[in-house]
């Protein structure tokens, strides 16, 4: 039945019209109880799933957080032993250094202090002895002048004289040689200071890096107590890791798309120009799978090297082993750079090879302007083609830390994102509570004459009710 | 994890599966009949600039048309070019040389059989199986046959691009213009009947569009 032939019951389709809302209305009305109750349930059946979602998005999340905390306490643990390991190694280096250099040290020390006491023992001071002639001039002074006492005095005088300057002649010889032998310990003197100041600054150095080990050390409890000073500053310090590591990943890309560039060309000339694999050409898929080979040997080689710790097979593998992993990617390291400075040189020689094609084929003689600088341009080339293969080596070093910081900086995005889902999901929760509420007001609204009829019959109830109420009262009072 | 290596399976298959052909055929027809036979230098080079666009694995052949061109004795030069650059180029230098030859000692043919030269270019690019077909003609499209050649094949022209170069006019065309439209449209619809694209370059100077 069509909506015009519903109204065509009556000559009137406004008396249609109207009949019809009368009776919709009057249905409505008797329906409104239990159209009030299934609303109600609807919405809040939804709000109540809404919110039982908020809840567990927030689990999830706390969830998260705990693992991306006991991710990053793992991580700055491990990077925190990484550096006391490596202190303590310095250390240990520098103990040794100056502990195995101790007993040549004490011998020299030992050596300079006797040869100083001998020295000093020698240049004792001997004071010249006093003249034995006092008594016997004080003898030969009493008794009389006849008995020739004055000569005798004289002979006295001129012997005590001529003693006296002998004394004092190998007196000022002995103090000549004292003065030389202390001349002489200023040299011994020097070299006790050299040797003192030299185990001064390698205990300073031993110093320096205790407080430093130190301060390490304090991080490294804060981070095994799970302090949240060291949470905060391990999580903001992944973060900026991430960037710059990013950053350099960034460059390093812009590296290897040079290098592409250098080599995809020339790689035509060996795999075929017009070849394909899917939708790429299968010299660029070459080009491509050459720079990534070079770059998996720069990371074998660094991990090799231990200066990263990517694969912990590597990282395990005896010392022997490693060292001969260390040439083996080296050399194919060199092998492939030498490659690619072939493929640079091949490039060249191509272009220009196009360039004089072109030239005959637009009816231009002799093939261009020659020109006598273009070894620069080649040899250029052939040296980008050598050196990035090793320079895009050290991409292991920001690879990694973008791995690891990576880890956390995932974790805090998602720590984020299901906060914002969390937070909508109780919004909405929220939203439909009041919408039902809403919807009810709406059901009511096209309502509101038997509404107003109901309320008016209640009222009236009430007072016939409160009425009797009275009367049975006053009834009983009397 | 089956997910995976369904997927990986899946990619290896794809990427291995034999694509379509992306290479280019191009057989250009030079008519060498009566007067047309002095535009030959513009159409050496409508030639150079075609190589110069052409990539390696791509095919080439130049025929004229001349009293019976359905003969591989008309072709000129022909090339497949090899997949490595520098081979290409060297191919490219050997067919110019040729062209050059060609038009140096060209002389003028009779008759214009240019459905005959149609007709060798379907076979030699559909022998080809190039990705993209283009037939270049370089005449002024009024076709005459000498007495017992039958030219009244269908062509099958389905995949094909047809272009008009250099459509010169007629003597008799300044006095009724109507007989150059005339012309013009009925190889126009010809081409388009048999399945192929007509296009018309009249203007050399712009040949950006030609490949």
């Amino acid at each position: 039945m069509s909506f015009s032939a519903l109204l065509e019951f009556t000559p009137w389709p406004t008396l249609s019209i109207l009949i019809l809302f009368i009776v919709a209305v009057f249905v409505l009305f008797l329906a409104r109880d239990t159209a009030h109750q299934a609303i109600r349930t609807a919405t809040s059946a939804i709000a109540r799933g809404l919110r039982l979602a908020s809840h567990s998005t927030t689990h999830l999340e706390s969830r998260l957080a705990t693992r991306n905390r006991d991710v990053l306490l793992a991580a700055g643990r491990e990077a925190k032993e990484r550096i006391i390991e490596r202190e303590f190694e310095r250390i240990s280096d520098s103990v040794r250094k100056d502990l195995s250099n101790y007993p040549t040290l004490h011998r020299a020390l030992s050596e300079s202090i006797r040869r100083i006491e001998e020295e000093h023992q020698a240049a004792v001071d001997v004071p010249p002895e006093a003249p034995g002639w006092v008594r016997a001039v004080d003898a030969v002074s009493k008794m009389e002048g006849k008995n020739g006492a004055g000569a005798i005095l004289e002979d006295i005088h001129k012997s005590l004289v001529k003693a006296h300057k002998e004394a004092m002649d190998s007196y000022r010889e002995a103090s000549a040689e004292r003065h030389g032998l202390l001349r002489k310990m200023m040299p011994e003197w020097r070299v006790i200071k050299e040797t003192l100041d030299r185990v001064m600054a390698s205990v300073e150095s031993l110093l320096s890096r205790a407080s430093a080990i130190d301060r390490h050390m304090q991080d490294y409890q804060d981070i095994v107590h799970g302090h949240d000073r060291a949470v905060s500053t391990l999580s903001s310090s992944s973060v900026v890791q991430f960037f710059v590591s990013g950053l350099v990943l960034l460059i390093a890309i812009g590296g290897a798309a040079i290098n592409f560039s250098l080599i995809a060309r020339p790689m035509s000339e060996m795999v075929g120009g017009t070849s394909y694999i899917g939708s790429f050409r299968t010299a660029d898929i070459a080009a491509l799978v050459i720079i990534m080979v070079e770059i998996s040997m720069g990371l074998f080689l660094m991990e090799s090297l231990r200066i990263t710790r990517l694969f912990p097979v590597i990282a395990a593998l005896p010392d022997k082993m490693r060292v001969r992993m260390i040439w083996i990617t080296f050399s194919l390291l060199a092998l492939l750079a030498s490659v690619e400075a072939g493929l640079a040189y091949m490039r060249e020689v191509l272009l220009q090879d196009e360039l004089a094609t072109g030239a005959l084929l637009r009816g231009e003689d002799g093939g261009g302007l020659k020109n006598e600088f273009l070894w620069i341009t080649t040899a250029a080339q052939m040296g980008m083609g050598f050196i990035l293969p090793f320079a895009l080596t050290f991409v292991a070093i920001p690879f990694e830390t973008f791995v690891h910081s990576s880890r956390t900086v995932l974790g805090l995005c998602g720590i984020g994102l299901l906060r914002a889902v969390a937070l909508v999901f109780r919004v909405l929760s929220n939203s439909f509570h009041h919408i039902g509420k809403l919807l009810e007001r709406l059901y009511d609204l096209p309502l509101f004459v038997p509404l107003w009829l109901e309320a008016r019959a209640k009222a009236a109830a009430a007072n016939e009710a409160r009425a009797q109420e009275t009367g049975s009262v006053q009834e009983v009072q009397s | 994890m089956k997910a995976f290596i369904l997927a990986l399976t899946a990619l290896l298959i794809g990427g291995c599966t034999p694509t379509a052909p992306r290479n280019t055929g191009v057989y250009l027809l030079l008519d060498t009949s009566g007067t047309y036979n002095e535009e030959l230098k513009k159409a050496q080079s409508i030639i150079l600039y075609t190589l110069s666009k052409l990539q390696p694995t791509d095919s080439f052949a130049v025929a004229r048309i001349d009293t019976g061109s359905f003969s591989e004795k008309d072709i000129i030069a022909k090339a497949t070019f090899d997949d490595r650059p520098s081979t290409a180029n060297g191919q490219k230098r050997a067919f110019a040389d040729a062209i050059k030859t060609f038009v140096e000692h060209s002389q003028s043919a009779p008759y214009t059989d240019i459905t005959g030269g149609i007709l060798q270019g379907i076979e030699f690019l559909n022998e080809k199986n190039s990705g993209r077909k283009a037939i270049l003609i370089f005449s002024d499209l009024q076709e005459d046959l000498a007495k017992g050649y039958v030219r009244d094949v269908p062509f099958d022209l389905k995949g094909f691009e047809v272009v008009a170069l250099n459509v010169t006019k007629l003597r008799s065309d300044n006095f009724d213009p109507r007989e150059y439209l005339a012309r013009v449209e009925a190889w126009r619809a010809r081409v388009e009947k048999a399945g192929g694209r007509w296009r018309m370059i009249n203007d050399l100077e712009r040949l950006d569009g030609l490949l």
